[in-house]
């Protein structure tokens, strides 16, 4: 017994792929923060944080988070206590176990399971219960409004989202992200282009499209930041919250826009890949490439959020049961009849 | 376009049985001053006659005369499609401050109509939802009547600092 | 827990207090809506939370002229036209001669007035509908017009500039340079706003159709300014009933035409407003080239004011709509009555008729279009 628990706690892969995507996440989202606020700051003609830390202000995520975590736990007294306590770390856990089937680079990923992508989405959906869970707990009015917008809208935005993967699934054959990345290796494509999936078939342009749009909507950002829409519903269902469980949802919400956009990278831009061949290749650039095309989309994210209003709730739901289902599953049989005749 | 005389002149032909006057102050224009009781029915014949056409309500405003002991509301309407205007003057005694609504007629009256009840406290028969609109709904007095003395306490907080 | 669905299994409404703390209701207004889901089924506007007592007030003053820095506290983010109309109503009164040159900088200052209460009132518009950045370019604009107020009294929200008679203090003597240089600056930015804001598709979306105000209703609710303008009437004070010297000036009045949908929707409120800019920069170019260089602005203030008996309603044109204030004189120098007609309170009274069976977020597009502020509601 003694030494089967020396043997596991000493078993360094394990805590390797425990402490490398946390590392990750939790670095990229002190800087995400932060950049989004200089993003914000120079896209609305003013210069953001400038003061903490000195240069540009890179230290405000590190003193906000230090802030937030020195702040009073308040749980409203008619809150579902414990409910109200675990959503936001229950939300977490959703976006983090999914990090799990990301391959980060050629000599990473945390488990290289055959239905990755399958796992991935499965695990994503948990999001959807834990938002509504810190709502119902919250027992307030505006929280659940904004929980109940929350639920309608990621159920119905799984579906255009879950289609596009599977229309490169369908070009690729293998549920396996891992696999997906490798099939994307070498620059074929007019002799020059990398042979991304993105520019493998004109039809997946049009997924990739949708899926963006898709992935704005899951991750909540504008024009589909309905959920919280602070000018509607105060704050939905962050409402109550306050220290270190709305950290926690901000931590969440920052950590499924990274996966979003880089599955979006492993599924149409070749993952790790370089985009010159095999200069600057090998594992270590394979991460910086892979966190760089995410990043990028993540920055798309939020030049969109900083530039448009906001949607209406029903009109959210015309355009994805109108427009965006009905083109994804008329582009998944186009993808394939291409697959065929190519 | 009419002026104040021929408005006047006009109301009493077609009521003769009611009594208008013109009130002249040294400035300002005349007002028509309207018995209480008939006050929507003139109202409503301002609105609708295709002579007149007062088909918007300005302002109206609750006055307090302490000297004459009466309580007066003032009505400023205005025809956009004419575009004359026109000021009544409605006086009521002050141990009985009762006015008709004319709500009805313009809609804008209602919360003009809620605010003079809570500042200087005219009753006006008839309203929907008369209420106070600008103090708190338990509230003692009508701040604006000359005769008015603070409430010392206010659900146990005092009003004075 | 909340129910919303009762043991019988039938389905319940919803009661919800929007504010009166709350981002997007302008201040502290508290609406008590009863919803179905989210469609709003009865709204009860509740106010007063901001009430100051302006009337009783100037009830107790000694001094008809001291009343006026409780005018700008009325609308606080357009001041400049609450001065105007009070000052305006007591010269009338008083049937006083006012200086040119101190008409023309009441002129200037009130157009400018208008374009900074504009700016806030679109700024906020785009906030309410999610849309943030239009918000900071617009204040960056508006905060151009508070450096020239600024320079001008002394101060950036609550002026009290403008006397009856006259005017405080005399303007800077770079004023017309710097009041150019804005219009110059300032007219590409409506382009701007335009391809930012106005034109964009999921604006559009938000705001067409919405909250459909028909003429005859506004004109029974007696709604004015760039609401009443919105539904499609051709109305504005400033032709329609001249006050100060806005009859020699030349402007068109912009009217909502229902361009993108239905007429009197927020969008032809909105765009209204946005037109409006423009045609405050033609009346202040044309105040410019006219106003006299030389001249007392204060010759013509009278040291005391004595009202004599009368009552008298006059009106001039906010950014809002319709600012009358009802004045009663009774012999002395202390106002016996006086009563501001606020035009966002009657705005706001038409609130439940235009926003029945619509969804919380037509709510707030509704708030927003109307361009309430909650000072004068209450006042």
């Amino acid at each position: 017994m003694n030494s089967l628990f020396l043997t596991n706690i000493l078993n360094l892969p394990l805590l390797v792929h425990l402490a490398l995507p946390l590392t990750i996440i939790l670095v990229y989202a002190l800087v995400a923060i932060w950049g989004e606020r200089k993003v914000a700051g120079f896209i609305q003609d003013r210069l953001g944080p400038m003061r903490v830390g000195g240069w540009h202000g890179w230290a405000q995520s590190i003193a906000d988070l230090l802030k937030l975590i020195q702040k009073e736990d308040i749980v409203p007294t008619n809150a579902s206590r414990f409910l109200f306590k675990f959503a936001p770390f229950m939300m977490f856990a959703a976006s983090y176990a999914a990090f799990a089937v990301i391959p980060f680079s050629s000599g990473y990923i945390g488990s290289n399971i055959n239905i990755g992508v399958f796992y991935l989405l499965a695990v994503t959906s948990v999001l959807t219960l834990s938002i509504i869970m810190a709502a119902w707990a919250s027992n307030n009015k505006w929280s659940l409004l904004g929980g109940m917008r929350s639920a309608a809208q990621m159920v119905s935005y799984e579906v255009p989202t879950i289609a596009t993967v599977l229309t490169v699934i369908v070009v690729a054959g293998s549920l396996n992200l891992m696999t997906v990345t490798e099939m994307q290796s070498g620059n074929d494509i007019l002799g020059f282009l990398p042979n991304w999936f993105i520019f493998q078939n004109p039809f997946l342009i049009v997924a990739f499209v949708i899926f963006f749009i898709s992935i704005l909507a899951e991750s909540h950002r504008v024009p589909f930041d309905l959920p919280e829409s602070e000018s509607e519903l105060v704050a939905g269902y962050q409402t109550e919250y306050s220290g270190m469980r709305w950290a926690m949802f901000m931590l969440a919400e920052y950590a499924d826009m990274l996966l979003l956009s880089l599955l979006g990278a492993v599924l149409f831009f070749g993952g790790w890949n370089s985009p010159f061949g095999d200069f600057m290749g090998g594992p270590v650039w394979g991460f910086f490439w892979f966190m760089l095309k995410g990043l990028l989309l993540v920055f798309v994210m939020m030049w969109i959020r900083w530039t448009l209003p906001r949607y209406r709730v029903d009109q959210l739901m015309h355009i994805c049961w109108s427009v965006l289902i009905p083109l994804s599953f008329i582009n998944l049989v186009l993808v394939a009849l291409w697959e065929l005749i190519f | 376009m009419k002026s104040v005389e021929e408005i006047l002149e006009y109301l009493s032909e077609k009521f003769p049985e009611t009594e208008f006057e013109a009130l002249q102050g040294d400035v300002g224009p005349a007002r028509i001053k309207v018995p209480a009781p008939v006050i929507k029915d003139v109202a409503k014949f301002l609105r609708d006659d295709d002579r007149l056409l007062f088909n918007t309500l300005m302002c109206l405003s609750g006055l307090h005369y302490p000297k004459e002991e009466e309580m007066g509301v003032a009505y400023h309407i205005h025809s956009t499609k004419l575009g004359h205007s026109l000021a009544l003057n409605v006086r009521v005694p002050e141990e009985k401050a009762e006015v008709p609504t004319v709500e009805s007629i313009w809609k804008t009256a209602d919360w003009h109509e809620r605010e003079a009840y809570d500042m200087v406290g005219i009753t006006f028969t008839g309203h929907p939802d008369l209420r106070r609109i600008l103090c708190p709904y338990d509230w003692e007095g009508h701040p604006l009547r000359k005769d008015y003395e603070q409430q010392e306490f206010y659900r146990g907080v005092t009003t004075n600092e | 827990m909340i129910e919303l669905i009762s043991d019988t299994g039938e389905r319940r409404e919803m009661t919800i207090n929007m504010g009166p703390q709350h981002p997007s209701t302008h201040g502290v207004l508290r609406l008590e809506l009863v919803l179905d889901g989210e469609i709003i089924k009865k709204v009860k506007p509740h106010i007063g939370y901001l009430h100051r007592c302006f009337e009783k007030y100037a009830e107790e003053m000694d001094d008809y002229a001291k009343v006026i820095p409780y005018t700008d506290r009325m609308d606080y983010v357009s001041a400049m036209n609450q001065e105007h109309g009070y000052v305006v109503a007591v010269e009338r009164m008083l049937e006083l001669e006012v200086p040119e040159r101190v008409e023309h900088i009441r002129v200037i200052v009130a157009e400018m007035q208008r374009i900074a209460s504009h700016l806030l009132g679109i700024g906020a518009f785009g906030l309410d509908l999610g849309a943030f950045t239009p918000f900071l370019y617009l204040f960056t604009e508006r905060e151009k017009i508070l450096d020239i107020f600024e320079k001008v009294s002394g101060a950036r929200l609550l002026y009290n500039y403008m006397a009856v008679g006259g005017l405080m203090r005399d303007v800077h003597p770079e004023f017309k340079e710097d009041v150019a240089d804005f219009v110059k600056t300032f007219r590409p930015k409506i382009k701007e706003l335009d391809n930012l804001l106005s034109y964009n598709k999921i604006f559009i979306n938000r705001t067409a159709n919405i909250g459909v105000l028909p003429v005859e209703v506004a004109l029974n609710y007696a709604a004015s300014g760039p609401v009443l303008r919105g539904s499609g009437l051709k109305w504005d004070l400033r032709k329609d009933d001249p006050y100060s010297i806005y009859d020699r000036f030349e402007f068109d009045i912009p009217v909502g035409s229902g361009e993108v949908g239905t007429l009197g929707d927020c969008w032809d409120r909105y765009i209204v407003r946005v037109r409006e800019m423009e045609q405050s920069l033609r009346i202040i170019e044309q105040a410019l080239e006219s106003m006299p260089d030389e001249g007392d602005v204060m010759e013509a203030i009278p040291k005391r004011i004595r009202m004599k008996e009368g009552e008298i309603y006059v009106r001039t044109e906010s950014p809002r709509g319709e600012l009358g204030y009802f004045i009663a004189g009774d012999n002395s120098a202390s106002p016996f009555r006086v009563k501001a007609r606020a035009p966002s309170f009657v705005h706001l009274s038409m609130l439940p008729a235009i926003s029945r069976g619509s969804l919380i977020a037509d709510m707030v597009a509704i708030i927003g279009s109307i361009d309430i502020v909650l000072g004068e509601v209450d006042r």
